[in-house]
């Protein structure tokens, strides 16, 4: 599927999901995804959630589904794409992606690399961009607009404005260059 | 038009945020709760939203006296919700079976944890669909709905108003974890085009008001508390002028209404979601997060050429007896499977409505998880050997 800065109108399902640990922000942005899917692309997204008891640092998932058709099963069971924050999330889920699947890896902090042939993996360091910018906070946000160019399913606008449409007033500056330069990173 | 109350538009909202935004939609103007995962988002975003139109959230000591503080808002002419899990749920079983004798208006709201006990705070469960039905002291009938998406959750939650408005009785949306921490699309529609019901009022003048007067539904008005109506309510069995009778005839006359006033209105009251039930064979039934793993199953089996069909139960409760008595007798409907994340407690009611005329089959799997449609679907086609 080809991605450009217009829409990326989803055929048929593609499962996501997003690993990392209690902390990073998955949650949120399994959220912004689904909304870029949900609201600004009109097709069905789903959005579920998997934590344990602790409020940080415990490992963390978030799962979403999209689909031009209705979604019966909320959950992921194959990812096409699977995006890796974390080296306990890389250990977890890294094989556990479809056939062919893209795999979005935080190089900062994966040193575990899936080790099968038909993935598609691609790299950004996804924390030290966001240290850059000054807050190490909005790495998801970086992933996002890594996942805009690479991932072929949502397109870049949609996931901007579902990027905007979701976080604290007075941040819009902060999170619009960590988007940004996670986006350019991908092409 | 959107309103303070009615936020008209397009969300992605978890089926918790929608249970509290159904509840606003609905006209309620009182929670009372106390924080549990994983219903904690309703109380939440209800103690946000209710502020905004001058309606109270308050959060109590705990979920005795929660209950008791929405039957009390009620009775002052509020509409009141609470939410709950399962622990929570068990501590207000009391006070619901106060809220069914004494016809309070209420809403609760379960989103259902895996149990006994403390259990699986964070994860799924479907295990108190029988305490919901029986679960309080008494012979009493209950209203309990069911959604399978946030969009249902909110559209429910203003039914389960309207039901317990109608009925003067507490109605349970009973949700779980899947269900209320997933979060998809949800469409509010214009405040004008909602439905919402409210509570008879007398027609009386006070000094000639009987507060459980003989109604042809069955359903007395309600005098609201502080307008000069001299209403005695007690958890007593009591007489039609609301004093305590303590004999045979009165516990005959109130008890018997409380349980008619529902079960001769089940015909208006029961909702379910059919499914390919003109040529079925199986029969699949479910409820909650468990009917969308079902779905797929359906889909799956009858493009494999299976005469399957399915029910969703959107009302539980009342169970839709006379749908599967109607359906165990047709020749061509061999069994029924049910699903639930439970050791069987739905199963047992579509058992004895099928009366031996069709078998009925337990899927039944523990939570902590939804259930995979592969791992129903493999118990559905041993069904189908």
């Amino acid at each position: 599927m080809k991605t450009t800065k217009e829409t990326t109108k989803i055929v048929g399902k593609k499962q996501v999901r997003l690993a990392g640990f209690g902390g990073q922000g998955i949650v949120l942005a399994g959220m912004i995804l689904g909304k870029a899917a949900a609201l600004h692309e009109n097709v069905n997204a789903v959005m579920t959630q998997s934590f344990g008891p602790e409020a940080r640092g415990g490992a963390c998932s978030a799962d979403v589904v999209i689909s031009d058709a209705r979604i019966n099963y909320p959950r992921v069971t194959l990812p096409d794409v699977l995006v890796i924050m974390s080296e306990e999330a890389a250990r977890t889920y890294g094989n556990s992606a479809a056939e062919n699947a893209i795999v979005l890896i935080n190089e900062n902090l994966v040193k575990t690399l899936p080790d099968r042939e038909d993935l598609k993996l691609f790299y950004i360091p996804a924390t030290s961009i966001a240290e850059k910018l000054g807050r190490v906070m909005v790495a998801n946000i970086v992933m996002l607009g890594f996942i805009a160019s690479k991932a072929g399913v949502v397109g870049y606008e949609s996931m901007k404005q579902a990027v905007l449409a979701s976080i604290p007033a007075g941040t819009e500056e902060l999170n619009t260059a960590a988007f940004e330069a996670g986006y350019a990173h991908g092409r | 038009m959107s309103s303070k109350a009615v936020r008209t538009g397009a969300h992605f909202m978890s089926g918790d945020e929608a249970c509290a935004e159904g509840g606003m939609a609905a006209g309620c103007s009182f929670f009372a709760g106390y924080p549990i995962t994983p219903a904690t988002e309703v109380a939440e975003r209800m103690s946000i939203r209710l502020p905004q139109v001058g309606g109270v959230y308050i959060q109590m000591e705990d979920e005795i006296a929660s209950m008791a503080a929405i039957i009390g808002a009620s009775c002052a002419g509020a509409k009141a919700m609470t939410s709950t899990s399962g622990p929570g749920f068990s501590l207000m079983m009391e006070n619901i079976g106060l809220a069914a004798m004494l016809e309070v208006p209420c809403v609760v709201v379960n989103i259902q944890r895996g149990g006994p006990s403390t259990g699986l705070p964070t994860l799924v469960g479907q295990q108190d669909v029988m305490q919901c039905r029986w679960g309080s002291h008494g012979d009493y009938e209950v209203i309990a709905l069911s959604p399978d998406s946030p969009q249902e959750a909110f559209e429910l939650t203003i039914e389960a108003f309207n039901l317990s408005e109608k009925y003067r009785t507490p109605v349970v949306l009973l949700s779980d974890e899947v269900v209320g921490h997933m979060t998809e699309k949800v469409i509010i529609p214009d405040s004008k085009k909602i439905k919402t019901v409210s509570r008879k009022l007398p027609k009386k003048k006070p000094e000639n008001f009987i507060p459980y007067a003989h109604e042809e539904d069955d359903v007395p008005p309600m005098a609201i508390a502080g307008e000069g109506y001299h209403v005695h309510a007690t958890g007593l069995t009591h007489d039609e002028l609301g004093y305590p009778a303590i004999n045979a005839d009165a516990q005959e006359r109130l008890v018997q209404r409380l349980i008619r006033k529902i079960r001769n209105h089940v015909e208006e009251i029961i909702r379910t979601e059919d499914a390919f039930l003109d040529d079925a064979e199986i029969i699949l039934v479910s409820y909650g997060c468990s009917a969308r793993a079902a779905r797929e199953v359906v889909e799956t089996a009858r493009a494999d050429g299976m005469k399957i069909g399915m029910i969703r139960l959107i009302t539980v409760w009342p169970f839709c007896e006379r749908k599967i008595s109607e359906l165990a007798a047709l020749e061509r409907v061999k069994k029924f499977v049910v699903c639930e994340i439970n050791a069987g407690q739905i199963a047992y009611e579509v058992e004895r409505c099928a009366g031996g005329k069709a078998e009925t089959i337990l899927a039944g799997f523990m939570g902590g998880r939804i259930f995979t449609p592969e791992e129903l679907y493999r118990v559905v086609r041993e069904a189908a050997e």
